[in-house]
């Protein structure tokens, strides 16, 4: 199929807010959006990141801010006008409509001759390999099939912009692994302009080429998936990249950027990711894979703690594990070999890969974090 | 069950003979449609086949006048054109008052689908003639637009028009009536259809390209289109039987001599039992007839989900 689909150089959101009745649900966004680029807008339920979606498609009007095309204002262009593809949830196909119509409906709306509309939807039915169901009504496919009816009708279209609302959250496992290859080489081969909205920070991490990372609201983290995995700024966003362990620790030694702390029935060395100074209250985030686990008592290293393993669970090439530390504090951990239930491990994290946040997510803007920055 | 399932089941029988009945949906529990049956036959299957076996024992006097022997009041019924013309009168205000009823219902109920300030309150006041009763109805309609009402006095004092409008006791007080009766039921139907028509349709709609008035006939009419058939035979099986306002506000002896006018005066004047039992067997008949029409209208629109899944 052959695209026009970088009708444009650049879309900007420039302080893009929206608000629900005195509730923020959307603050300050700013993103520039390159042609061919695939965004995800990355979040818990509630963080925004659907209210920005809509905000783009024109559904909902925006309370604060524009959004910019080339330069050109439109958000006031009503969303019929905007040219932008958007696949939802719920699918949302046209139940008394059959897949072709379906395909077809934004083509007729567009009042492209006939033989054009039919050339188009087969090229859309075979994209998304559709073309034996195309007569059929959308009630008697699966969902996979249900979803793929909706990005054919969206992308027919050679929209300048594609919006996905978490388009696979309604799929079962196996089948959202296929979607997400299936929407990844639609991207590539059409060379669209994505943007993906979703609260799996793994579709997004596979998906996307800049994640944006939302909550209540507000912008966390901007950044491809290399900078969000392995720099995260705030421990929410290390949350959501899979820093499963978030332990509350004291500060007792300040070296530059590598910290002693201790807490929680463990006392180690990390990194500080925010600043903090000696007796401060940090947040000490570790991934399951960097605590190594090691069977017996302690030995001597310097970044190593006692914990009782009590729960294992096997995930196939390896097993996770949950232990306890001395004082009662959980943390997971991943191990190759299972480890007996009760036993006494050894745990032992580098002290590059323990990172220490600020354990209030300030809600201060940037300037006024480099002021405090400068105060301390 | 299908019948191949049932006979598979029977030629293996390893269940016994009560459990393959339970399993048919015969059981002790059946017991429990006892009091219902009971009920229905005594409150309805009774007294209708006792009024049908009226209508085969005419008087006399109409066998005489029409002949035809059992089938004398049905001869009666087409013949006599002071009977028979009052399908037509009857026709003439329930057709366009359930067509008007669902077509004013439509917007309304697209407008009222938004939340907004006051929509509760709004929506009360359009629900509550359902409360009031048609003799109430008719009341407020003499009192408000009859010849010394507050409408016609009203636009005479401002000049509009010299002689007042004979709104009342003739064929546009009944339908002023039957709209303000049978408008309520009209628009709840309509707007519960609407509301489970998934809203991510319309706005799946508009992403791709379609305005208002192309989401309205493309997508959203066509989802509603059964709603609407149905509503409308709700709203004329109501207008159809209609009796106390085609007398109170109508021009009983004219206009808005309905059938069930005309079954009553050969019930209570004529004292003829099996005219009046005829008549009202009639009236169901037409009323089955425009039931089937729209029915087969319907048959041909799309009634799956409206949820947007498909």
């Amino acid at each position: 199929m052959s695209l026009s689909a970088s009708a444009f150089e650049s879309l900007q959101m420039k302080d893009v807010g929206r608000r629900f009745g005195g509730r923020d649900a959307l603050v300050d966004l700013n993103l520039t959006i390159r042609a061919g680029e695939f965004i995800a807008l990355l979040g818990p339920s509630g963080c925004g990141k659907s209210t920005a979606l809509n905000c783009l498609a024109g559904l909902i009007p925006l309370t604060n801010g524009e959004i910019l095309i080339d330069g050109k204002r439109i958000d006031l262009v009503p969303s019929e006008k905007r040219d932008f593809g958007m696949v939802f949830q719920n699918y949302a196909l046209f139940p008394h409509l059959t897949v072709q119509k379906n395909i077809a409906f934004g083509l007729q709306m567009r009042n492209l001759p006939k033989a054009e509309i039919a050339r188009r939807v087969a090229e859309g039915l075979d994209l998304v390999k559709l073309e034996e169901h195309a007569k059929k009504l959308p009630g008697q496919l699966s969902g996979g099939q249900q979803q793929r009816v909706a990005i054919a009708r969206a992308i027919v279209l050679e929209p300048r912009l594609v919006l996905m609302d978490e388009p696979l959250s309604n799929l079962d496992a196996k089948l959202r692994m296929e979607m997400r290859a299936e929407i990844r080489r639609l991207h590539q081969s059409l060379g669209l302009t994505t943007v993906y909205v979703t609260h799996d920070q793994e579709e997004a991490l596979s998906l996307a080429d800049r994640l944006v990372v939302l909550r209540e609201g507000r912008v966390q983290q901007i950044g491809t998936p290399e900078e969000l995995h392995n720099n995260p700024v705030n421990w929410h966003v290390a949350d959501f990249m899979g820093y499963r362990n978030l332990i509350d620790v004291e500060v007792e030694s300040v070296d530059e950027r590598l910290a002693r702390v201790a807490g929680a029935g463990l006392s180690v060395d990390a990194t500080l990711v925010q600043p903090a100074v000696t007796g401060d209250t940090v947040r000490l985030a570790i991934r399951p894979t960097d605590l190594v686990v090691a069977s017996g008592p302690s030995t001597d290293g310097r970044n190593t703690f006692d914990a009782l393993v009590n729960l294992v669970e096997y995930h196939g090439r390896e097993f996770s594990v949950a232990v306890t530390t001395t004082s009662g504090q959980n943390l997971f951990v991943q191990a190759e070999v299972a480890p007996v239930i009760g036993e006494k491990v050894t745990l032992s994290v580098d002290p590059a890969r323990a990172l220490l946040y600020h354990s209030e997510l300030d809600e201060m803007s940037s300037e006024q974090r480099e002021l405090a920055e400068v105060r301390r | 069950m299908t019948a191949t399932t049932v006979t598979s089941s029977r030629s293996k029988s390893s269940a016994s003979l009560s459990h393959r009945l339970a399993e048919r949906g015969v059981s002790a529990r059946l017991l429990l449609l006892a009091p219902a049956v009971v009920f229905g036959v005594a409150l309805f299957v009774y007294p209708f086949l006792y009024g049908l076996g009226l209508t085969f024992q005419p008087l006399p006097a109409t066998q005489d006048t029409f002949g035809g022997g059992l089938f004398a009041n049905y001869l009666a019924f087409f013949r006599d054109s002071f009977t028979f013309d009052s399908v037509w009168i009857t026709m003439r205000l329930a057709l366009p008052v359930a067509l008007f009823n669902v077509l004013i219902s439509i917007p309304i109920a697209f407008k009222l689908r938004n939340k907004f300030r006051g929509k509760r309150n709004l929506q009360a006041l359009l629900v509550l003639p359902i409360t009031l009763g048609t003799v109430l109805t008719a009341q407020g309609l003499l009192i408000f637009a009859g010849r010394q009402g507050w409408l016609n006095r009203f636009l005479i004092e401002i000049g509009l028009i010299d002689q007042p409008l004979q709104l009342v006791n003739n064929y546009w007080g009944v339908v002023f009536s039957l709209v303000i009766s049978g408008f309520p039921f009209a628009y709840l139907l309509i707007s519960s259809y609407l509301s489970g028509i998934d809203p991510s349709l319309e706005a799946a709609a508009k992403t791709l390209g379609a305005n208002w008035k192309q989401r309205f006939l493309r997508i959203t009419l066509p989802l509603l289109a059964p709603g609407l058939a149905t509503t409308f035979i709700l709203t004329f099986v109501l207008a159809f039987s209609v009796f106390p306002s085609a007398r109170l506000v109508g021009d009983a002896t004219g206009e808005t001599r309905v059938l069930a006018l005309m079954a009553y005066r050969s019930f209570a004047e004529q004292l003829d039992y099996a005219m009046a039992s005829t008549i009202a067997i009639m009236m169901g008949v037409v009323e089955l007839i425009v039931i089937a029409i729209v029915f087969l209208g319907r048959s041909f629109l799309y009634k799956g989900s409206t949820g947007g899944k498909g």
